[in-house]
């Protein structure tokens, strides 16, 4: 199959124009040195056949009938009306919005997702969107090293693994050293940060502490503590939030965040293996500067009729080059566009029923777990959506239930010895009551 | 006018008014407001059901949220109809050009079709609702994809190893720069190799990734002919350079034509030869980056694999490495465990499972730069570009790069008498004209010209890029547009350089027929607004700006 419209007479038209006589000749400036020797790239298929390949792969992953799998992806219903409006061509097949007079749908969506971020986040500016929670982690990270001119990052255990790799790497990147603070993972401990373990770890060359509300291991940080230990240091404060929480959960702005970013995803993408998903990033107006990644602000046409243009592009790549605040440019617009349409949809009352909703079922869970006494909670405190609960032998638990097709979370112990015999499970509105009984039952079986 | 009536506007193709060329005068106040302002306590779209009873009684002893972490106040989301919600992206999707409304020649951006197979496989439930963390077990058909994704680009390229986790080009120049480091590093040389050498004429993006892993970046000029300048090169190599970043074909559409001299150099001197791939879509069968002797490279997959742009991303990034990189990829890496590739291969190339074949990701690569994205990249980019890999076959991505240096060089042809040519020799997929005799002569600015392109329904090529030529026009036409467009296309621009001579205070004038005029990009930037600011007592009962929307007509 190809996707060129041109026939054999439209081609020889075109070589006649310039001038010569095969299209060998287009691709004589390549060194005979060098040119290409053969490949094996198989045979093109057609749409019939094309189709029949994929619907083979996507047959070979086998989906869950119950999953309670979160640590940082999670299902959640994705209303119609989103799927519909980021499948319109007019958004997915257009670029970068570089000429503002044929952009304004892109350009307004995106001023009203910057203003839906600031709003759920109680910030004042938020970016257009990056490639995902973690890597707008580490970009914030390396804001902050701007913004205080300091050279070391200060991360709480807490914060999810695969975010604090992310952010390993990119501080390895101009050399700053990044600080691990521990969170109480014994038996019965709280599962959060201790505040004054901050203040101890935090010397004065530190640019930002960086927490999660709530943390990987689902267990609610004392944030506001946590800020003013940051703040005391001479410290920013960095939140990591989870999106759909903040219908009920404190503002971080409320609590002295300096930088708040999260994975989007929650917010009508699906899981997808991974992505594309979306990193959201808000900050205080007076750091705009040093913010990376596009903006979207108003201003008006010649005419005096109100629209929308990329602003503050002198911090980016494009202008500023070797002295950009990053080297971001592509960035996640179609996701972010999802998670306008997404909060648009379901609303103040809608966001609140989604987290109650996922609070209530891991209230619901845990009561049936610790009722049947397969498991109990791992830590005290309160928790959110998501919970890590002790289980004797988890991974052999987890491994025999997965061929079961329940996936009963995830396994902590992988990244985090300490937590060998826990699993961490996540519950949102679509977790039904059998769900619930399915993985209580089998857990049972297992004993 | 009022707002509601403007989707009554639109002509039979179902596009704004503003859109036709043809419109004029009150036409033009199509203006959608803030989903804000369409706001109105307790209105809904989407609804949830409700927790049973027996939820609430089984959870009923555990640890209450304290007030302490409980927000006071709602966020103030819009409180909106589905319907009236639904209007209003559709109202925003009519004010964006797009590929699939009309020709879009942004240069370096390749804005080709989107074939609408590759949404399809993107959307099946067995790879959309894949879990990243899902048991290897349950998702042999994702690990299977990427697998077999990662050896066609390796075909392509001729590197021996890739690594799919980069989100965006972007990032794959990141993730390049980082293993290159990692390698000087391992060698001992990490503390002496501190500069990255440029070309004056690349994208931006290559000298911010090089102060992202601390490197200085070096600039070095190009010749008089559009390429690198060899000498300048030679005399900038030493034992002080990390990696030269190139691409190729250039930004000026040309291939460097003595690439081998310079990978032969750059080789010489012990730096890390990184090719941004932005432009792989030039060249699929006539020169693989690998092969030549580069040692990485990153795909735009958004590019030369045509997964959609979507206003902005997602794309993907990944980067393909020499044997001396393999090393220091990111992990995890999807690899087959148990099985014979070359039976796994051929049997996915038939379309058939290989019983017995088990893929997993490996972690446990001990001197790994480390993760650059959570889990495993834009895993719904992979299956797209698969799906269009496949779909095209040998052939088919062979004819990609033929027909789309042909378009470029046939526009070319067409229009070199009009605007300046400023490297004037054989291009590749893409064409940089310059506006400087309009604007010496005429006073028209390439900005000028863009915006009168706009009054004909087409895009701009990408304006004042590469930053080397003087009123910068790159013209992109891709493979997928017909000769009637590039011919429509031709007549526009010679049109419009006419109108420079004749009347250029229409083009200075333009656009005249889109939603919004020329805007002040200044003031946005002097007086910056970010975001809606809301009314002190909340969201806005009834604004008097907001008419009833009135049902559209078909």
């Amino acid at each position: 199959m190809t996707y060129s419209p041109h026939t054999d007479a439209d081609r020889e038209r075109m070589l006649e124009a310039i001038g010569v006589s095969s299209v060998e000749d287009l691709f004589a400036d390549i060194p005979a040195a060098v040119r290409a020797g053969s490949w094996a790239i198989p045979a093109p298929l057609a749409e019939q056949e094309v189709r029949s390949e994929l619907s083979r792969l996507a047959g070979r992953n086998r989906l869950p009938e119950v999953s309670f799998l979160g640590a940082g992806a999670y299902r959640h219903l994705v209303p119609s009306v989103v799927g519909e409006v980021i499948g319109r061509p007019e958004f997915s097949t257009s670029y970068t919005p570089y000429q503002p007079e044929v952009s304004q749908g892109t350009l307004q969506s995106i001023y009203e997702f910057q203003s839906l971020i600031c709003e759920l986040t109680g910030m004042e500016v938020a970016s257009a969107s990056h490639y995902d929670g973690a890597t707008a982690t580490a970009e914030a990270a390396l804001m902050a090293c701007r913004l205080t001119r300091r050279h070391r990052i200060a991360i709480s255990a807490g914060v999810s693994p695969d975010y604090r790799r992310v952010l390993e790497t990119y501080c390895s990147g101009p050399g700053v050293e990044v600080i691990t603070v521990p969170v109480d993972l014994a038996e019965g401990g709280s599962g959060t940060t201790d505040p004054t373990a901050v203040t101890e770890a935090l010397a004065d060359d530190v640019a930002c502490f960086v927490a999660a509300q709530p943390n990987f291991y689902g267990q609610l940080e004392p944030m506001p503590a946590l800020a003013e230990a940051a703040h005391a240091a001479g410290a920013l404060f960095v939140a990591v939030v989870e999106p759909t929480s903040l219908a009920i959960l404190e503002a971080p702005g409320e609590y002295g965040a300096d930088i708040v970013t999260a994975e989007g995803q929650p917010l009508g993408i699906p899981v997808s293996f991974g992505g594309p998903y979306v990193g959201l990033m808000a900050a205080r107006m007076a750091s705009v500067r040093q913010m990376p990644g596009r903006l979207v602000g108003a201003t008006r046409d010649v005419q005096g009729r109100k629209g929308y243009v990329l602003t503050l592009q002198a911090r980016e790549q494009h202008i500023r080059r070797e002295k950009a605040a990053s080297n971001i440019c592509t960035n996640q617009a179609l996701m972010a566009l999802a998670a306008t349409t997404y909060l648009t949809a379901v609303g103040p009352e809608g966001l609140r029923e989604v987290a109650e909703l996922g609070t209530t079922q891991a209230r619901h869970l845990v009561g049936s777990l610790e009722a049947a006494d397969v498991a109990r909670r791992r830590f005290t405190g309160p928790y959110f959506a998501e919970v890590t609960m002790s289980v004797p032998d988890a991974a052999g638990c987890h491994a025999a239930l997965a061929q079961r097709g329940i996936v009963a979370g995830h396994l902590p112990g992988t990244d985090e010895p300490a937590l060998a015999d826990t699993l961490l499970l996540a519950t949102t509105e679509l977790t039904t009551d059998e769900d619930i009984d399915r993985l209580v039952a089998a857990l049972e079986e297992t004993r | 006018m009022s707002v509601a009536e403007a989707p009554e506007r639109r002509d039979a193709s179902g596009r704004g008014a503003a859109f036709s060329g043809a419109a004029g005068g009150e036409e033009l106040t199509i203006v959608e407001p803030l989903i804000f302002e369409r706001s109105r306590a307790t209105r809904r779209a989407v609804r949830f059901p409700t927790a049973s009873a027996r939820a609430r009684e089984r959870g009923a002893g555990q640890p209450e949220l304290p007030a302490s972490v409980l927000r006071s106040e709602a966020p103030r989301l819009p409180e909106v109809s589905e319907l009236d919600m639904l209007r209003h992206f559709n109202r925003l999707a009519h004010l964006n050009h797009a590929i699939d409304l009309g020709f879009y020649p942004l240069g370096s951006c390749t804005m080709k079709y989107n074939p609408k197979v590759n949404e399809w496989a993107a959307r099946l439930a067995g790879l959309a609702e894949s879990h990243p963390l899902d048991p290897e077990a349950l998702s042999q058909g994702s690990l299977e994809l990427m697998w077999l994704l990662a050896e066609l680009l390796k075909e392509i390229s001729g590197f021996p190893a890739v690594s799919l986790q980069p989100a965006a080009g972007a990032h794959g120049e990141l993730t390049g720069l980082l293993m290159a480091r990692a390698f000087h590093r391992a060698n001992g040389e990490g503390e002496t190799r501190t500069k990255v050498l440029v070309p004056d004429s690349a994208h931006g993006t290559n000298p911010a990734t090089a102060t992202m892993v601390g490197y200085e970046t070096v600039t070095i000029r190009s010749n008089e002919r559009g390429g690198i300048d060899l000498g300048a090169l030679r005399a900038a190599l030493g034992p002080n350079v990390a990696a030269l970043m190139i691409t190729n074909p250039s930004t000026l559409g040309i291939f460097e034509d003595q690439i081998d001299q310079v990978v032969a150099a750059v080789r010489e001197s012990g730096a890390i030869g990184y090719m941004d791939g932005a432009n792989l879509n030039a060249i699929l069968g006539r020169f693989r980056p690998g092969e030549a002797g580069f040692d990485v490279m990153h795909f735009n997959l958004h590019k030369t694999f045509s997964t959609p742009h979507g206003g902005g991303g997602p794309g993907a990034g990944p980067v393909g490495v020499s044997s001396r990189l393999e090393p220091f990829l990111p992990v995890p890496l999807p690899v087959l465990l148990e099985g014979d590739p070359e039976e796994v291969r051929r049997n996915a190339w038939a379309g058939r499972s290989t019983p017995g074949a088990r893929f997993i990701l490996d972690a446990d690569r001990p001197q790994s730069i480390g993760k650059v994205r959570s889990f495993h990249g834009n895993f719904g980019m992979f299956v797209r570009a698969y799906t269009y890999i496949r779909s095209n076959g040998d052939a088919g991505l062979r004819r990609i790069s033929d027909d789309a240096v042909l378009a470029a060089n046939y526009l070319r042809m067409r229009l070199h008498d009009v605007y300046d040519l400023p490297y004037d020799r054989i291009s590749k997929h893409e064409v940089v004209f310059s506006g400087r005799r309009q604007k010496r002569q005429h006073g028209v600015t390439t900005l000028d010209i863009a915006k009168a392109i706009l009054d004909h329904g087409i895009h701009p090529p990408t304006i004042y890029f590469p930053l080397i030529v003087e009123e910068a026009l790159m013209v992109e036409p891709t493979e997928t547009e017909s000769l009637e467009t590039l011919d429509h296309f031709v007549g526009v621009m010679r049109d419009i350089a006419a109108r420079a001579e004749s009347d250029p205070e229409s083009i200075r004038r333009a656009p005249t027929t889109t939603p919004v005029g020329r805007l002040d990009e200044a003031a946005a930037a002097r007086r910056p607004d970010l975001r809606y600011t809301f009314a002190e007592t909340g969201a806005p009962e009834a604004p008097p700006s907001v008419p009833t929307p009135a049902a559209p007509t078909a």
